[in-house]
């Protein structure tokens, strides 16, 4: 094949080393991936207000009326994640599963891989949480929290780390493998809270054995949020300085972009798999033991509601940059948090958050296409109008 | 390059009436046909003719510009300069669709065919027009009729993917003929064949063109070919026409000569002193590799490469190379064998990369070497981020990384807008020379080289040449893998061929025979 060549070129042909604005270039560089997320927010919540209007279309009001009515929607939006004190605690508590979720995406994606079977790796931290906390029950808080942490972390590891083995040695695709995985994950959660595992005292709500009163993780002091958003806190900074600041990072970064690259550099592409993947899966476990532990009490159907799938849309949003994880996960604790206000006040059906998480999950893959499209962004565009 | 500046003339349009009764073979010429990509010329003011009902041989080494002329005939590009004429009337082909209009087909290297249809459906849904609904009985008596008049037979009513390569290589033959073509261009037609298999369709399809039926151009490699088959031969390099005439008037001898052209180019920098026989770096012993489709092995039974040693390894594309370069590389785990440097087994991880010094160049270096959207710095960077000394370092050190890149960017003279700029921007030479400066700074004990300089203009050559000869003078062993076999001859002191998976000829630099060379390249040992 003949292969393009574009010698000396317009702005390639450019003196070399000039670096005189680094700080600066740097800066608009990563401008790019702040602007176009938050674009595609906005378009969405743009094509949210349209569907807002086709199902509360009545042809009896003028359309000023029903534009009134979208805008109130979306004022009942904020006032239900961050219009009042009680609200915006209610939007973080929701936002603490979520941060840990969308690490479980983001992790693997460094590597290239598209992992979407967070919610598998949730239920199961949630249970061997439960679990953990049986074994120890008696013991006191500081050694039995701790105990369902590293259950949880482990249980949700594994689980993941497994998807990541079996893309590095058998080739099995990890995006469709860890999609089915969670629904075995849920199917042996309901299998050992019905089964096994469950308390006899739960009639209702099949759950395990509630776990002892001192293991209970309490609120952050000041707050009615659980420790377990300061834990997603510092999980995206961590993650962050790990991709970005270590070589560990740097070498899955090279495996992500080019495992050809990556493989004759001589960087252990497998290994670098099965840490990422098994840590984005711990994370994952984490945020199904705050569930037990700071949430339900027990394990029970609770744990599977969503927050996997959710975390999904936030590790796309955030464009896999951790640090990027927090705002937009706060963001979507937030849209979640509002749902009920819009089901009372608007009579909006329950569903309608679903559409606004889908409609902006559309928007964000096709504002991938935009990247390095822009020559604001990316000074090398400027001056070649070939 | 007077031709290729003429300014195609609007050909008049194709009356259909004209194209129904064109049952006869078609001539093809092009004049002066060219065609640049940016600055790199692949074609140059090449003047061709096939003339109607003979069988025209095109040879060529890979890169010669063999597919881009036929690609201009057959409309998938459009050529920059030159006419062509088909019929001897100026036709202007702006798309494939337009080429099967005026009789023109192609058979590819590949199978176009769809497995799981039979060989009826496959004909039938190959027209351009068929109607949405598909009266089965009436096209299958139609498909009999066509058959009868066909010289070689396929079962129709069964699944394509059950067929032999042979008889799936002659149902793509049949489905060009099905569509009326009257000129076709069959691209290493033989590829896929035994010989007996090759000998029996090429021959069918001689009969064919000799009636009048058929106008054929064939590309190969293959020498014996030519002469049993094909009554005319043309042959580029480098994008030029360099012999053309009848087969009978050629020996094989002048064919290969036009092909790779008269040798003693100016070595690029001289080379420095002799091979250091007493020290093997590299050491292949009973390699096996199976390629990724589980069907294809490579089996190196010996091979060293010496301290001050090219050692070039020619060869036609897909006979192992690649498998080759990608079990050094570490990139397909041999079934079987050793590979050793230094005398230590070597498995590729980074603490033997680093510690026999090995280092890599692959071919289409944004492809097999860069990550092409970070950047320049970090590309530059990939070898050394996470050393400092002999130690290992944690943390990531982005002045380090900046620092580096900067000089190597000034030293290798890589044209790039900022040090930040995704290494995707470059141009392919300024990638490659990236990816030298990344590689080839420090001491190298061991380089692996595939395809160098593919695509790249001829100063990028020849200074990217220039680098790894002097990798070589400073003592490194260096394998360099090419299917350009001037850059093999230019590079080596020593050259193998490379033919179906083995080393079937070894030759040291003063005794290299072009012929010899030529010909186990093309499958005769």
């Amino acid at each position: 094949m003949v292969q393009l060549v574009h010698e000396g070129g317009g702005a390639l042909g450019a003196p070399p080393g000039t670096t005189g604005r680094s700080t600066m270039e740097w800066l608009v560089r990563r401008a790019e991936s702040v602007v176009i997320p938050l674009g595609a927010v906005l378009v969405g919540l743009a094509l949210f207000g349209v569907f807002l209007l086709i199902v509360r279309w009545d042809s009896s009001r003028s359309l000023g009326a029903a534009l009134d009515e979208v805008w109130t929607a979306f004022e009942l939006m904020y006032t239900g994640g961050f219009g009042t004190a009680f609200s915006i605690q209610n939007t973080l508590s929701r936002a603490a599963p979520l941060l840990l979720a969308a690490l479980c995406v983001a992790l693997p994606a460094r590597l290239g891989l598209v992992v979407i079977g967070g919610e598998g790796a949730i239920v199961l931290g949630g249970l061997a949480a439960a679990v953990a906390a049986n074994v120890f029950n008696g013991a006191p808080g500081f050694v039995g929290i701790p105990a369902m942490a590293i259950a949880g972390a482990i249980a949700g590891g594994l689980w993941i780390g497994a998807i990541g083995a079996l893309r590095h040695y058998r080739g099995v695709n990890e995006t469709i493998a860890s999609l089915l995985m969670a629904y075995i994950a849920i199917a042996l959660l309901n299998h050992f809270v019905e089964g096994p595992l469950r308390d006899p005292a739960s009639l209702n709500k099949p759950s395990t054995a509630p776990i002892a009163d001192n293991f209970w993780v309490g609120p952050i002091p000041g707050m009615d949020v659980h420790w377990g958003l300061i834990v997603g806190i510092v999980g995206c900074v961590l993650a962050w300085i790990l991709i970005d600041r270590t070589t560990w990072g740097f070498s899955a970064r090279i495996a992500g972009g080019n495992v050809r690259a990556a493989q004759i550099q001589g960087l252990p592409v497998g290994r670098l798999i099965l840490v990422f993947t098994a840590l984005g899966g711990a994370f994952a476990g984490l945020a199904g033991m705050f569930e037990v532990a700071a949430v339900q009490g027990s394990a029970n159907g609770s744990l599977n509601v969503g927050y996997g799938y959710t975390g999904i849309l936030i590790a796309f949003l955030a464009r896999h940059n951790p640090l990027a994880i927090i705002p937009f996960g706060i963001l979507l604790g937030g849209i979640e948090a509002s749902n009920g206000l819009l089901q009372r006040r608007l009579g909006l059906p329950d569903a309608s958050v679903d559409v606004l998480e889908g409609i902006l999950f559309v928007v964000v893959l096709l504002s991938e296409t935009l990247y390095g499209r822009f020559r604001i962004f990316n000074p090398e565009l400027r001056g070649s109008r070939a | 390059m007077s031709v290729a500046e003429v300014i195609p003339v609007p050909a008049e349009p194709v009356a259909p009436a004209a194209l129904a009764v064109k049952k006869r073979a078609v001539s093809v010429e092009t004049i002066g046909m060219t065609k640049r990509f940016g600055g790199f010329t692949a074609l140059g003011d090449v003047s061709v003719r096939i003339g109607a009902g003979t069988v025209h041989a095109l040879l060529g080494e890979n890169g010669a510009g063999k597919s881009t002329l036929v690609k201009c005939i057959m409309g998938f590009y459009q050529p920059t300069g030159g006419q062509l004429l088909v019929d001897d009337r100026e036709a202007v082909i702006a798309s494939p669709r337009d080429a099967h209009e005026r009789g023109l087909g192609m058979v590819y290297q590949h199978f176009t065919l769809i497995p799981s249809l039979t060989a009826a459906e496959n004909l039938v849904i190959s027209r351009p027009h068929v109607s949405a609904v598909i009266n089965w009985r009436a096209e299958k008596r139609r498909l009999e009729e066509f058959m009868a008049r066909m010289p070689f037979q396929i079962p129709l009513d069964r699944p394509v993917a059950e067929l032999a390569a042979g008889q799936k290589q002659k149902l793509e033959i049949l489905k060009q003929l099905y569509l009326e073509s009257r000129f076709l261009i069959l691209d290493e037609p033989t590829s896929v064949l035994t010989p007996q298999e090759a000998e029996e369709v090429l021959g069918l399809l001689k009969g064919m063109a000799n009636a009048g039926d058929l106008t054929i151009l064939m590309i190969t490699h293959k020498f014996r070919e030519v002469e049993a088959f094909a009554e005319d031969v043309s042959v580029l390099r480098r994008g030029q026409l360099t012999g053309h005439g009848r087969v009978t008037d050629l020996s094989r001898q002048e064919m290969a000569a036009m092909m790779i052209g008269s040798k003693t180019i100016a070595a690029v920098v001289q080379r420095v002193g002799e091979p250091d026989r007493d020290k093997p770096v590299l050491d292949l012993d009973g390699l096996a590799v199976v390629d990724r489709s589980g069907l294809r092995s490579t089996n190196i039974d010996a091979l060293r490469v010496h301290s001050r040693e090219v050692v070039g390894i020619a060869g036609v594309s897909g006979n192992g190379q690649k498998e080759l370069a990608e079990a050094l590389g570490g990139q397909l785990k041999p079934t079987a064998g050793r590979i050793a440097v230094d005398g230590v087994r070597y498995l590729g991880t980074r603490d033997e990369t680093r510690s026999h010094q090995v280092r890599f160049i692959p071919e289409e270096p944004l492809k097999n070497a860069c990550v092409p959207n970070m950047s320049v710095a970090e590309n530059l960077s990939f070898r050394t981020f996470d050393e400092d000394g002999d130690r290992q370092v944690v943390w990531l050190r982005q002045g380090r990384i900046r620092a580096l890149a900067r000089s190597l960017v000034e030293r290798f003279g890589v044209k790039t807008a900022s040090i930040a700029a995704p290494v995707a921007t470059l141009s392919g030479g300024n990638v490659q020379r990236a990816v030298l400066a990344r590689e080839l700074t420090g001491e190298v004990e061991l380089l692996i080289v595939t395809n160098p300089c593919f695509g790249l203009d001829f100063t990028a050559v020849a200074e990217i040449r220039s680098q790894i000869i002097d990798a070589r003078n400073r003592g490194a062993a260096v394998l360099l893998i090419s299917e350009d076999l001037d850059e093999i001859l230019e590079l080596s002191d020593r050259i193998l061929v490379m033919s179906e998976g083995r080393i079937v000829y070894e030759t040291d630099r003063a005794n290299a025979d072009l012929g010899a060379i030529g010909q186990h390249m093309a499958g005769h040992h």
